[in-house]
């Protein structure tokens, strides 16, 4: 039986796509933002996810202003590298894995999740970026990739907790697929930033810091945030935050927090990573429950707190 | 208390240096936006740059559009329903790191505005609210800062 084991949080600023195909990656500048990833590419290194379920957005790339899905499934084999305007990133193409992402598409489809499927997408910084900063820039990437495009170009996006709902919707298609394969899903984009318009380079720390907080201990408060909260306070952009939350929903009410790093700026925009475990490690052991109300308030914070490394720069 | 023509009075509107892409704008700024994807292709890069009013003939832009792009005012593409992922392919076409734009934007010089980004970024102290100040909307009392130390709940 497939069972999700862990979820990644990481911002996807093209910047840090750049500065790898540039080899700028030793500069002072961006040492401090590679360096926060270090850990975690051990981490993965040891977890040898089978499966990498990869929600972030399209950024007028493989989705124009003709056609703009709110979820986007890629089911298909593979998925080219998108040419944002100076060639594609020299960058190994995604292999997919269309029968987990098929199954995940019928079981969420049946639980009222009105997915579009993709059989042809091309993916862009979006998706690459946080495979870069996890992977390192192999030859190719060492598993396949189901990418989850979400609208967050076009107001509104889906809500954020429609997106955690849609998190426990997957975590239940992916537990009850036959083959034995462990999924780690990353949750892409923030935190804050705002690139356009006169407020653009708006960065709230604060709220990133409580943000990352309240994902791992109490993601419902997070669900119940509102689009005004985040554009005003974490920047027009900084609503994309609420594709963490699909991530979130994926998991455990209760994770350990593996790993946090934060740092402001990566050119624009604050970066924020977040490793967070699943406890139970064998799957079908907990029901997910969808209509659980039982607050995550009671999380202990102790057996993450011990373990858990916390890079800020 | 409507703003400016059919448009009806957007709560966000409220936020101050903001031009939120919704569905409006993405109808308002269709052709804009659907220019600067163009730009995707080298071949129409190239065609661009070689003859920019010629190129820009092919797309039924209004001529506020028109002269935004022709004169690379990109806060005016927004206003007009341009989307910044979209106007960056412009930026990127004349050659120009994406802080460029966002200093051409914020009405700064580029070291001024990457400066500022290396000291921490414009606080959103200020910046949350045109019409309360710092503080949201009176109507919307349940919208205060998320943050931890916050005495807003979320739900009143």
């Amino acid at each position: 039986m497939a069972r999700i084991i862990a979820g990644v949080s990481s911002s996807h600023v093209p910047a840090i796509g750049a500065a790898i195909d540039n080899h700028r990656t030793n500069e002072p500048y961006w040492q401090r933002v590679f360096r926060g990833f270090e850990r975690s590419k051990e981490w993965i290194a040891k977890a040898k996810p089978d499966v990498v379920i990869g929600v972030y957005n399209d950024h007028a790339s493989a989705f124009s202003v003709e056609i703009i899905p709110t979820f986007a499934l890629g089911t298909a084999t593979e998925f080219g590298i998108a040419d944002e305007g100076w060639g594609p990133r020299p960058v190994p193409v995604v292999k997919g894995h269309p029968e987990l992402a098929s199954h995940i598409a019928q079981s969420v489809i049946l639980d009222e999740f009105d997915l579009t499927l993709c059989n042809k997408m091309e993916v862009d910084h979006g998706l690459t970026v946080p495979l870069n900063l996890m992977f390192g820039s192999p030859q190719e990437w060492p598993c396949p990739v189901i990418p989850l495009a979400v609208n967050v170009v076009q107001f509104p996006p889906p809500t954020g907790n429609r997106c955690f709902n849609l998190g426990r919707a997957i975590r239940k298609a992916v537990e009850s697929y036959p083959e034995d394969l462990k999924v780690v899903i990353f949750g892409t984009g923030g935190m804050s930033h705002q690139i356009s318009g006169p407020r653009a380079g708006l960065i709230n720390s604060k709220f990133d810091h409580a943000f990352l907080d309240n994902l791992t201990k109490n993601p419902k408060k997070l669900a119940q945030m509102s689009h005004m909260e985040y554009m005003r306070e974490a920047g027009a952009e900084g609503v994309e935050m609420v594709m963490w939350l699909i991530m979130r929903g994926a998991l455990d009410e209760q994770v350990d927090e593996i790993y946090r790093f934060y740092t402001v700026p990566a050119s624009n925009t604050a970066v924020g990573h977040i490793i967070l475990e699943n406890r139970r490690r064998v799957a079908g052991k907990a029901k997910p429950s969808p209509a659980s109300k039982k607050p995550a308030a009671k999380i202990k914070r102790a057996a993450a707190g011990q373990k858990v490394h916390r890079i800020r720069s | 208390m409507a703003t400016a023509k059919s448009k009806a009075e957007k709560e966000y509107d409220d936020i101050p240096g903001t031009f939120v892409f919704d569905a409006e704008r993405s109808r308002q700024g269709y052709h804009l936006n659907m220019f600067c994807m163009s730009l995707m292709k080298a071949e129409n890069r190239k065609a661009f740059k070689e003859n920019e009013a010629k190129y820009l003939d092919k797309f039924p832009l209004t001529p506020e559009q028109r002269e935004a792009i022709l004169k690379r005012e990109y806060n005016r593409m927004l206003e007009l329903g341009g989307n910044i992922y979209f106007t960056a392919k412009l930026g990127a076409t004349d050659g120009h790191a994406f802080q460029h734009l966002a200093a051409v934007m914020t009405g700064s010089s580029q070291q001024a505005y990457a400066d500022m980004m290396l000291n921490g970024g414009r606080s959103v102290e200020g910046n949350r609210s045109k019409s309360g100040g710092d503080q949201p909307k009176p109507a919307k009392a349940k919208a205060g800062k998320p943050t931890s130390k916050s005495k807003g709940k979320k739900r009143g």
